[in-house]
């Protein structure tokens, strides 16, 4: 199974999520991770979806996607023209002698630590897919109470925009 | 000078009559009624009052399909909606121009699930093109005239409107033409030129082409053109259930219908082709078969409005997006010029699909139980009728039976839902394309599980003058299911017996039925009244008609690819598997 990073931009109409997630069900597509928000335009929203896709079919998902009226754009951003991020909380238990190491192991990810409390700590992080997984099986051994995570958001390298065309 | 101001009921109507939209079919209701009330008074547009709103979805899809012309329902919120639900998915899969409005409960109780509340907009939007819920008057104008762009141009379908009971109550200006923003939808209708080309020269290679002709055909109107490119190429040409009609099967470069129940020498056409010439057909499984073992030698021209039919389900050669009319005219152009200097050589390919229509024609043979062959009916029915009558079926072995044994000439005149397969189509679909085409005789022919479900709409059909003609293939059965049975459940004939042959307790019994809706109702059992009661029905013209044909149960359809099978298995009969010989 290959994961394929799409970049949708989209009219900021009522149900525009419910029409691309009930797209990916009912063809039997499968979405590893979503993100959703508005953009530099006013009515324009940008959902950047990981959809896992078994060789060919990817070319389906995004002509299917295409026919939704209210899809403007889709973009399959490839990892080497495009950044991305994934953004995350994690709430580790810590305690007078694990708390120096937790803190070493924010610095080294070049994390933030953004709530102490006595017992535990909630750090942010934010990089590639990899970085943030990397940083979870470091500070798995201490005690995860919590973790919540965004989708991944991606942008594609360079001077152009996504909105660029539309927008004439 | 000042916008008129007017209710959003009004600028429903109003919106409605300046898209010349001449006829609607619906049933109204508490959240819709503040439409009806200034439809009452509307002088373009006629309503026809349905006795269920699936009747008025299938009336909409017929009178389109019949017409070419946007159909248009109405119903209101809650069960009225839900009960356009199966129409709606019927136009979704045949690609027709529908036009559905509901009435929504008021803004303010939406979510509360409120008496007659449903989310229609949430329900649909897996069988419409788009859905729009309208929550203020203002709103209106601009959003019917979009659904209408979006229903009638690209690939045809299914647009659904609902409105709250607010914004038909409130007033605004009405504002007209409105300005229509759909940044999102730009169909391509013309097609690449590089690709016109590829298409070209991989036709004056090909040896064993085939033109697959879809219904895709049928909606862009372009059977002129098919026919001017059939007979510049010279290859044979196969017409799907969803195209009958596109291609007329007069001619002798016709060889019928492929897939499940497809003519041998269709069938075997594409099976055995080297090019596949799609043309707005979608590679349907009922005509692969088991897709990996279609047409295994062919390469392949996709045609078609829609980018992802193409590639969907067949890897395309020469994918073509566009609409069928300008494609085939430019390919036309392309091929007219290159054939000054060359020629399509397909001399042993007609000599091997010469020989299989000669041998493997279609046929049937009487049940040998003194009862009626539906085969024979339906030949009459057609014959007596001509290529200018319209005919509408049911879902069933009576609708492979029409597609077989009816000759078509012209596109517009086969109706049936192919795609979702909706037993009840007939009788709605018939009375729609009676409206749309009032001149034409229009035939229902149904079977009597399918006349069980919408057969109501005869009191809409007798009450406002609608005079068509039902055919009721009437095997006392569910018969495609019983043949299924039959052939693969060892005659373990669960439930599938309707009790109404003339040999049970015939519940109901269709003539009495018929006349308590007001038709002359008339039954046939013997061969030689066959004729005698289609022409009586043909003049009669002052009621609807309806013909309870008695039929044989254990007749079959035949020529026939078992499901999952590939094309290689097809049965010209029970047991009977065609000989190939001569191509490889």
């Amino acid at each position: 199974m290959s994961k394929h990073v799409l970049s949708l931009l989209v009219e900021d109409k009522p149900g525009i999520l419910t029409r691309v997630a009930a797209l990916f069900a009912r063809r039997g597509f499968n979405i590893e991770s979503l993100a959703v928000g508005t953009t530099e335009v006013e009515g324009l929203s940008r959902i950047t979806v990981v959809v896992g896709v078994e060789g060919a079919p990817l070319e389906q998902v995004t002509k299917q996607l295409n026919k939704l009226i209210n899809v403007i754009k889709v973009v399959e951003l490839e990892a080497e023209q495009a950044v991305q991020r994934d953004h995350m909380l994690i709430k580790v238990k810590t305690d007078a002698a694990t708390r120096s190491q937790v803190l070493e192991a924010v610095t080294l990810f070049r994390a933030r630590v953004i709530d102490v409390v006595s017992d535990a700590v909630i750090i942010e992080v934010t990089g590639d897919t990899a970085k943030c997984a990397a940083f979870i099986k470091v500070l798995e051994p201490y005690g995860i109470k919590e973790l919540v995570q965004s989708g991944v958001l991606a942008m594609g390298r360079g001077s152009k925009s996504i909105t660029e065309k539309i927008l004439k | 000078m000042a916008n008129e101001v007017l209710t959003g009921a009004q600028a429903i109507v109003r919106s409605l009559e300046l898209l010349g939209i001449e006829d609607v079919f619906g049933l109204p209701g508490g959240a819709i009624l503040p439409t009806y009330d200034p439809l009452m008074d509307s002088t373009k547009i006629r309503h026809i009052l349905v006795r269920h709103e699936q009747g008025a979805g299938h009336a909409a899809e017929g009178y389109a399909s019949a017409s070419g012309k946007l159909g248009v329902c109405i119903a209101t919120s809650g069960p009225g909606a839900t009960n356009l639900v199966t129409a709606i998915a019927d136009a979704y899969m045949d690609s027709v121009p529908l036009l559905a409005i509901t009435g929504q409960v008021g803004s303010k109780l939406i979510g509360t699930d409120a008496f007659q509340e449903a989310d229609i907009v949430g329900i649909t939007m897996p069988i419409t093109k788009h859905s729009f819920l309208v929550t203020k008057a203002e709103d209106i104008p601009e959003t019917i005239a979009a659904a209408v762009m979006i229903a009638t141009t690209g690939r045809p379908g299914p647009v659904l409107v609902d409105v709250t009971k607010d914004a038909q109550q409130a007033k605004a200006e009405f504002v007209w033409p409105p300005k229509v923003d759909l940044p999102g939808y730009k169909p391509v209708t013309k097609p690449h030129g590089k690709q016109i080309q590829a298409a070209a020269s991989m036709i004056l290679e090909a040896k064993k082409p085939v033109l697959y002709v879809g219904g895709g055909v049928v909606r862009a109107g372009a059977h002129k053109e098919l026919l001017k490119l059939a007979e510049l190429i010279g290859a044979p040409v196969v017409t799907t259930l969803m195209a009958r009609g596109a291609f007329p099967d007069s001619h002798h470069q016709n060889l019928g219908m492929p897939g499940m129940h497809g003519t041998v020498p269709a069938v075997t056409a594409l099976q055995k082709s080297d090019l596949l010439i799609t043309l707005g057909a979608r590679f349907d499984d009922r005509v692969t078969g088991d897709v990996k073992g279609f047409a295994t030698g062919a390469k392949v021209i996709h045609v078609d409005i829609d980018p992802a039919e193409i590639g969907k389900i067949r890897f395309a050669d020469v994918p073509i997006v566009g609409d069928a009319k300008e494609v085939i005219t430019e390919l036309n152009q392309e091929l007219t010029a290159a054939l000054k200097s060359a020629k399509v050589d397909i001399k042993d390919w007609w000599v091997f699909l010469d020989g299989l229509v000669e041998r493997y024609p279609l046929g049937y043979t009487s049940a040998g139980d003194g009862k009626l062959s539906p085969q024979h009916v339906i030949t009459r029915i057609g014959e007596l009728s001509g290529p200018e009558a319209i005919y509408a079926a049911g879902v069933g072995q009576h609708q492979m039976w029409s597609a077989q044994f009816i000759k078509y000439e012209r596109p517009n005149a086969w109706l049936n839902s192919g795609g979702a397969g909706t037993m009840g189509y007939s009788v709605p679909a018939a009375m729609g394309a009676k409206v749309g085409q009032p001149d034409r005789l229009v035939w229902a022919i149904d079977g009597d599980g399918c006349f069980q479900m919408t057969n109501q709409e005869l009191a809409t059909c007798a009450i406002n003058n609608i005079p068509i003609k039902v055919a009721i293939i009437n095997n006392s059965s569910l018969g495609m299911v019983r043949q299924w049975q039959t052939l693969f459940y060892n005659e373990r004939y669960s439930n599938t017996d309707l009790n109404t042959g003339t040999d049970t307790v015939m519940i109901p019994d269709f003539v009495k039925l018929a006349e308590a809706y007001g038709c002359l109702a008339i039954r046939v059992e013997k061969e030689e009244d066959i004729d005698k009661a289609i022409k009586l029905a043909i003049e009669t013209n002052d009621r609807p008609v309806v013909i309870d044909f008695i039929v044989s149960r254990d007749a079959m359809v035949w020529p026939m690819v078992a499901a999952g099978l590939t094309n290689d298995e097809v049965q010209y009969a029970r047991d009977a598997a065609p000989v190939w010989d001569g191509i490889e």
